[in-house]
């Protein structure tokens, strides 16, 4: 049984290989991504995997499997072209550590706002990006930081941000404010912080802090956000090291990309976030 | 005349040395054996490169290490603060648990609740209640630092566990030797501090350094109020790479911080014993 799955792949992979080679074209690597067929961890179906709790606006109300909030949307999408209808999608709850960790994954693919950086994908294997995402620095009427301006505003704040996101690069590598910053486990504990006054910004990707500064916060405020080069930073999909399923996932995110899938999702969830100005 | 050992007493030290031979022998063997076993196992399961390269990758150890290493300052730092006023902590509360007169039974109360809700309370919790809580209050004169009410946590949670070892040991006191002191004429007070609460101490030392070990762990868990420690910095590595070393190198650092104090504890328990087995106790 398992041999036989073993060959299937080598031979689906010798296929889209083989493809590439003759046309020279990533386009009919996708004839080898049979619908509905792919080498998935459960025959016929398609297991994607994401956070516990998953927050808004990627998620709605910590239920991936209602198909809304953007990546929800996103992932049911992905799944459509490559022939698994909702009815095949199976959740797995996935923490950040088990996503990134090495060896076998619970899930064919995971979906977390996770940003692809070239030193990572030496770990795991990155779908092509699905959104492009810009950092903004969110904090409240009431703090010192209230009526910054520019980045030089903000060197003699303290700021925060959650572990394991590039939010905290942001802060070390752009704003570079003298204090050492804040590092939290989650977004909330991170917003409670911003509350309190314990820190003084918070910074996070530009919908969550659209989110976080509309809904968590009373007197939430976004400062700007940092405009990184359009397409520097990307949200990908993650799937094991090696997976057989990254070309056709890519292929299948590259498709929606290029039929304004993406597009569409992002403006019916996360809305216009083109109001915050840029930070320089 | 000099000494002669019998036949027999040769006999039974050469039939002691055979068997203390064999048994260095087999013990070799056996750890060999248990070795090459184990590292087989490890060495060839199928994820072992990956493994390898995730958790044991010299490149992410030195980069990594600076940065882990300045969180370790701060680990330092808080455990030796806490260590401090837990012991005072604890000490007072076991004391005000221990006495005996009627006038102090409100204070004999308020140290038992005390300890009853902080042993039970997981400092997790303790740590984002007072952490996110006191700061809540927006009282500007209370301190609102990540590391000073983590600090106040591990201080709060830790104090009820020593005072519960002191108690011990001064419940480990037999009461004669209360007595006694009384009809030598010293005072109550005199009495427990020149007559209890040296016996007392003595007796739970071993106890109270594995607290304080444990403490010195702990004192990382400050990091979820924003607090940069060691564990914390190695996550940073961590999720900038998808690379566990940096974890590692955390738990190597942490493992030298405590190795000393265990051995100190080590070395200070087998002194008693021998002054111990001097004095007759034994």
């Amino acid at each position: 049984m398992k041999k036989k799955y073993g060959i299937a792949v080598v031979v689906a992979a010798l296929l889209g290989s083989l493809s590439v080679a003759v046309t020279g074209t990533a386009a009919n690597a996708a004839s080898s991504c049979k619908a509905g067929g792919l080498p998935t961890l459960a025959t016929g179906t398609i297991t994607i995997g994401t956070d516990d709790p998953a927050y808004s606006p990627w998620f709605d109300n910590n239920k991936p499997a209602d198909g809304k909030g953007f990546e929800s949307a996103i992932a049911y999408a992905v799944a459509k072209q490559l022939g698994y209808p909702a009815s095949k999608v199976k959740w797995v709850k996935a923490a950040f550590n088990t996503v990134i960790q090495p060896g076998k994954k619970a899930f064919d693919f995971d979906i977390n706002e996770v940003s692809i950086t070239p030193e990572r994908a030496k770990a795991v294997d990155f779908s092509s990006g699905y959104y492009d995402v810009a950092q903004a620095l969110v904090t409240t009427t009431k703090s010192k930081i209230a009526k910054a301006k520019s980045i030089a505003d903000l060197t003699n704040s303290k700021l925060g941000a959650a572990v394991g996101t590039t939010s905290y690069l942001t802060i070390t590598n752009i704003i570079k404010p003298k204090a050492k910053p804040s590092v939290f486990d989650t977004n909330d504990i991170a917003t409670q912080s911003l509350i309190n006054g314990q820190i003084d910004g918070l910074v996070l990707d530009l919908p969550t802090a659209f989110y976080v500064s509309a809904a968590a916060l009373k007197n939430g405020l976004i400062i700007g956000q940092f405009a990184p080069k359009a397409g520097s930073e990307q949200f990908g999909l993650v799937l094991g090291k090696g997976s057989a399923l990254t070309s056709c996932i890519s292929t299948a995110v590259d498709a929606l990309r290029a039929n304004g899938t993406l597009k569409r999702l992002a403006a019916t969830w996360l809305g216009n976030t083109a109001g915050a100005p840029v930070l320089k | 005349m000099s000494y002669k050992p019998s036949a027999l007493r040769l006999q039974r030290e050469a039939a002691r040395r055979r068997v203390s031979r064999h048994s260095t022998l087999v013990a070799l063997i056996s750890t060999l054996a248990i070795g090459a076993v184990l590292s087989i196992v490890v060495s060839g399961a199928p994820g072992f490169k990956l493994v390898r390269e995730s958790f044991f990758n010299a490149h992410y150890a030195r980069t990594a290490f600076p940065n882990v290493l300045s969180g370790l300052w701060l680990n330092l730092r808080v455990m030796i603060l806490a260590e401090i006023f837990v012991l005072i902590f604890g000490l007072l509360i076991a004391l005000a648990r221990t006495s005996k007169s009627a006038i102090l039974y409100p204070l004999r109360l308020l140290a038992t609740i005390y300890t009853d809700i902080f042993r039970g309370l997981p400092l997790l919790l303790v740590l984002l209640l007072v952490g996110l809580g006191i700061p809540g209050l927006q009282l500007s004169w209370l301190p609102n630092s990540a590391v000073v009410l983590g600090t106040i946590s591990l201080i709060l949670t830790y104090s009820a566990y020593v005072a519960e070892v002191i108690r011990a040991g001064i419940e480990a006191v037999n009461p004669a030797q209360r007595m006694a002191g009384r009809a030598l004429g010293l005072t109550q007070t005199q009495t427990q501090r020149v007559v209890i609460l040296p016996q007392a101490l003595r007796k739970v030392t071993p106890p109270l350094l594995n607290d304080l070990v444990s403490l010195q762990k702990d004192s990382g868990l400050i990091s979820v109020l924003g607090a940069i420690d060691a564990i914390r910095a190695a996550g940073i590595e961590t999720a900038q790479s998808f690379n566990f070393t940096p974890y590692l190198v955390a738990g190597a650092l942490f493992v030298a911080l405590t190795i000393p104090l265990t051995r100190f504890t080590d070395w200070l328990t087998r002194k008693q014993d021998r002054a111990r087995v001097q004095q007759g106790q034994w």
